[in-house]
């Protein structure tokens, strides 16, 4: 233990601001990071263990405790589950003889769940250590399980490749890109570097005047103008800048940042690049989630290409004096770091909590430098729009919403995957694209988005109508819409960070009240209970999860109503409908052995 | 001396300096906003959203938005109440506030909270009665972090002021709690004349100074007579009351 | 006519009830506007009518505290939760969150007759009489179990406090309590 301590300590150079890498790197190799070595990590930073514990504590992929050498992870994403992930749970239990939760005795496995794994398009799915497997049968289970107990290693299971570079050396696996729609702008055959040198020639303000004159938004979902972000950054003084890429895509649903990092990663670091040296800075970060860990090899390998071509480093791109390079700071399982601040806390080895704004990042983000931060999607349109032109790029999509938006579709349609289509276009046309005639609900924009009924399938995603990081479910009339609402607040409740009051306790509050509703234990003033512990949550929390997170129950009532009238009871007698005195009095019953006078009817047969 | 501007709260004109929060201008006006997690002497956290106010219509936390020249701040509106009586309940909710047995009741600041927010009526909301062993080990100071409202004045005391970092937040979500620098409090090197363990940092009965209990006699406690507003409450308050 | 009220202490301490008592020659002065039904001041067990008020003091421990509430609802026009027990559980809640086994009730009837040296109970059996109520599985508060009309939180609530809000209830007016005379303890 001690000298993997220190050997990862010394690795990051003793830097507190690295902690996250110190203990992804301590968690591979211990497999857990228990008190004593808190102890020890602290002691190399000089920082207190309760420090460290804090950051264990807040990550799911840190265990405090020691964990199998393989661990499994099972996608627990409602779609997964709809595609029998349940079923599938069941089979890694029998196969590995331990519940989910739980590690072999020999210590060989752990099996276990996380909320979402980025394979909605093939799901069932799970992560095997770094390795993604997908399709998952019962019969695929039992195979895996007994090549793992086999001794075969995890990167070796995969049978077959996926398309395009998911059959690349260094990711080499089965993981497919399910690109169904290849629209003009990403996923159209991109010519290399060519935005990158088109840029280098040109001054920061004119590549600014350009993507202001595209319309270029941000792609996490938000919107925000990215031209007005990167000039505030550009204008705010500064000895350094930091451009950070997002690639911690997490929002349920979504998925084709990772299609584009397995086939458009050249792009991004092109926009990155661009975006160095626009605003003027030397740092670059690619967050890459950690159940992207599978593509980390080989983006590593396109970084150091890029070095060797002189496009990063010194003078990068051969542009005197403009020095810019690019790490990559891997995430351990936590939604929130999407968010751009808690996203800059988690690479400052910080628990991954948003932070107060203002300042703003732009202002004053990692290490107090101004910083940006852009989704992965928005990082490859700029690469794009500077080989193209703005106005090339804003004639495709709506007024406000320009360009083309990638969407993951997921869910009951027989075309799952990733579609490049222009901004504007309606819900209905895309489920038509997706062959999805059963569709009778449609959740845009992942949980925190909103679900929309049959009568509002004309509704076009953009940012005028539906707005949407590009998730995109769909579920037909089979579904319970209730179970998914209730899903949805569950994975608020595991993903907030729990800073603020209201979506710390809150949400735990909205998902109790859907458990109840849903055992038929509620009344109509029950939705005006929702509506009204929803709208504080929204208004008060301190973020865009807390902003959001009431949104599954708040568009449900709005727009499927009947389902929550057929559950509401309007009772006349003044009880409350969620107690039970029967299951109250079961505990007393069998420990008193006998039976209740006042409400067993036949008490005196007892 | 920096540039002074104006603003109004609840039609109040207030004077700021540039660079103060909406709390700090307001309390140097004398204006009283509540609050739990944020307290004299320590960096704003944000986390209790008792003090949100709205800014030119936008719901912010007054102790870290800074004021802005000529805005319109509502403090006391209808509105702004309702989401503090909701905070201030989810807190309640979330812990095991038993105030007649607690030692800390009369100063306790959200019970205070409750006094001045009006809160007598029931809610829908679930007691979630965490079930968390309260921590006695060290000799001066006991731990109950059942009552626990994470307003982290302690581990700010600790870490910013007594320069020990002692206490942090652990865990996520509803999950998260104060953790100790340690397996039990009395492995740690916090003492009873730290600032976190001051009766003025910790706003509820969590941190617990042994040997001192119920000191005050009913109706001599702190906001027995009069509710929690600036100078009424230990250390409230930046300027003149 | 004068107004019907009921009161009763479920799992509480009379405290409430004594508290009642102590709003003192105001007692004189209420009953010329009410009158009591069942309560345990004037010993009736049972409703005679239909009330205009229920009074409740305390929580629901056991199932005869769910029936007399239940009872209370079905009788009442307004039922009010008079103190801390009724509101939220009060003292008895502690064993709500005491108790870390996995059968919960056992460890709490175990710690309170068998396992504690301060206990004398030389049977060393758990008292379970036919004629004792059987506990619930955990401390409800009344609105866990019924509709609430109104809370009057304190332990006790002061006569003052009960003294007012009856005043205003009864005149049809809103609570309008001074500052001193909202308390949780």
């Amino acid at each position: 233990m001690k000298n993997s301590v220190i050997s990862a300590c010394r690795r990051y150079a003793d830097d507190r601001t690295r902690l996250m890498d110190i203990l992804l790197d301590i968690q591979r190799e211990l497999k857990g990071i228990e008190p004593a070595a808190m102890d020890r990590i602290a002691g190399r930073l000089g920082i207190t263990r309760v420090e460290v514990e804090g950051m264990v504590s807040f990550y799911t992929f840190f265990s405090n405790r020691i964990k199998g050498d393989i661990v499994i992870r099972l996608c627990s994403d409602i779609i997964d589950r709809h595609a029998g992930g349940g079923e599938i749970a069941k089979c890694f239990s029998e196969a590995l003889g331990i519940a989910v939760g739980e590690t072999t005795a020999d210590g060989r496995f752990s099996l276990e769940y996380i909320p979402f794994l980025g394979m909605s398009d093939q799901a069932p799915s799970a992560m095997i250590d770094e390795t993604i497997v997908t399709c998952l049968t019962a019969e695929k289970v039992r195979l895996i399980c007994s090549r793992l107990q086999a001794g075969v290693a995890p990167r070796e299971l995969a049978a077959h490749t996926g398309d395009g570079n998911n059959g690349h050396p260094l990711i080499r696996s089965e993981v497919v890109n399910n690109i169904r729609c290849a629209g003009d702008v990403l996923l159209c055959p991109v010519p290399d570097n060519a935005g990158l040198m088109r840029a280098l020639q040109r001054r920061p303000r004119e590549i600014l005047e350009e993507l202001e004159e595209s319309g270029l938004t941000g792609r996490g979902g938000a919107g925000f103008p990215t031209s007005r972000k990167w000039r505030v950054a550009a204008d705010t003084g500064a000895e350094r800048r930091c451009i950070i890429c997002n690639a911690d895509e997490g929002e349920p649903g979504t998925f084709k940042d990772r299609v584009l990092l397995t086939e458009r990663a050249g792009l991004m670091i092109e926009g990155m690049t661009i975006a160095a040296y626009t605003v003027g800075s030397d740092t670059g970060i690619i967050y890459l989630r950690a159940e992207y860990a599978y593509l980390r090899s080989y983006l590593e390998s396109l970084l150091r290409a890029r070095r060797e071509q002189g496009l990063l480093g010194k003078d990068a791109g051969g542009k005197r004096g403009f020095n810019f390079d690019i790490r990559i700071q891997m995430g351990a399982g936590a939604y929130i770091c999407g968010e751009e601040s808690a996203l800059i806390s988690s690479c400052e080895g910080l628990r991954g909590e948003p932070k107060n704004r203002p300042p703003f990042p732009v202002e004053s983000g990692y290490l107090g430098y101004p910083t940006v931060v852009d989704n992965v999607e928005t990082f490859c349109c700029v690469a794009r729009i500077m080989d193209r032109g703005g106005a090339w790029f804003g004639g495709f999509g709506t007024g406000k919403s320009t360009g083309t938006k990638l969407f993951s579709v997921s869910g009951d349609c027989t075309r799952p995957g990733v579609y490049e289509l222009p901004f504007g276009i309606s819900v209905r046309e895309l489920l038509d694209l997706v062959d999805a005639p059963e569709a009778a609900a449609v959740q845009v924009g992942g949980p925190s988005g909103e679900m929309i009924n049959e009568s509002q399938f004309g509704r076009r995603l953009c940012l005028e109508d539906l707005a949407t990081g590009g998730s995109v479910m769909v579920f037909s009339r089979r579904r319970n819409i209730l179970e998914i609402v209730d899903y949805f607040l569950g994975f608020f409740v595991e993903e907030s960070c729990g800073y603020c009051t209201p979506c710390r306790v809150g949400n735990v509050f909205l998902k109790k009240r859907i458990e109840k509703i849903r055992k038929g234990l509620c009344e109509l003033e029950d939705l005006d209970y929702l509506r009204e512990l929803g709208k504080t949550i929204a208004m008060t929390s301190r973020c865009g999860l807390g902003h959001t997170s009431p949104n599954p129950v708040l568009s449900t009532i709005r727009n499927f109503p009947l389902v929550y009238a057929a559950l509401l009871k309007e009772r006349g007698d003044g009880l409350q409908a969620s107690f039970d005195i029967q299951s109250a009095l079961e505990e007393s019953r069998r420990l008193a052995k006998r039976r209740s006078m006042i409400y067993d009817p036949n008490y005196d047969e007892g | 001396m920096s540039k002074q501007f104006k603003f109004e709260i609840d039609g109040i004109e207030i004077e700021a300096r540039h660079g103060q929060s909406i709390m700090q201008a307001a309390d140097d006006a004398g204006v009283y906003i509540p609050r739990l997690c944020d307290v004299e002497g320590l960096e704003p956290q944000g986390s209790c959203r008792v003090c949100v106010v709205k800014q030119n219509g936008r719901v912010v936390s007054a102790c870290t938005q800074p004021a802005i020249e000529g805005s319109k701040v509502e403090n006391e509106t209808e509105e702004i109440l309702g989401y503090r009586r909701d905070l201030v309940r989810m807190l309640y909710h979330e812990g095991n506030h038993l105030c007649p047995i607690c030692e800390a009741s009369g100063r306790c600041e959200l019970q205070a909270m409750g006094y001045r927010l009006g809160i007598t009526q029931a809610t829908k909301y679930p007691y979630l009665q965490p079930v968390r062993p309260v921590d006695a080990s060290h000799p001066d100071i006991v731990l109950d972090t059942n009552r626990c409202i994470l307003c982290g004045r302690c581990i700010r005391a600790s870490r910013d002021i007594d320069k020990k970092h002692v206490f942090e937040y652990v865990g996520r979500g509803i999950h998260k709690r104060v953790g100790v620098n340690g397996n039990k409090l009395a492995d740690t090197n916090v003492e009873l004349k730290d600032r976190a363990i001051d009766l003025a940092t910790c706003p509820v009965g969590c941190i617990i100074q042994k040997g001192r209990g119920f000191f005050a006699p009913i109706g001599e406690r702190q906001f027995d007579k009069k509710p929690i507003t600036l100078g009424v409450g230990p250390g409230k308050g930046r300027g003149k009351p | 006519m004068k107004k019907r009220i009921a009161t009763v202490s479920l799992a509480g301490c009379f405290g409430c009830h004594m508290s009642l008592l102590d709003i003192d020659e105001r007692l004189l002065e209420l009953l010329k506007e009410v009158e009591f039904d069942r309560s345990p001041l004037n010993d009736l067990k049972r409703f005679t009518r239909r009330c205009d008020i229920g009074l409740v003091e305390g929580g629901c421990c056991n199932e005869e505290n769910v029936h007399t509430l239940q009872e209370f609802r079905r009788n009442c026009d307004v039922l009010i939760a008079v103190g801390q027990c009724a509101v939220m559980g009060g003292l008895p809640v502690m064993r709500n969150a005491i108790m870390h086994s996995d059968d919960p009730l056992r460890e709490c009837l175990e710690t309170a007759y068998l396992n504690s040296d301060k206990i004398y109970n030389p049977s060393n059996r758990i008292p379970n009489d036919a004629a004792l109520p059987l506990l619930l599985d955990k401390v409800y508060t009344l609105a866990d179990v019924v509709k609430v009309d109104y809370q009057i939180p304190g332990c006790p609530p002061s006569g003052d406090t009960l003294w007012n809000t009856l005043e205003a209830l009864l005149a049809g007016k809103p609570v309008a309590l001074a500052y001193e005379q909202l308390r949780y303890d």
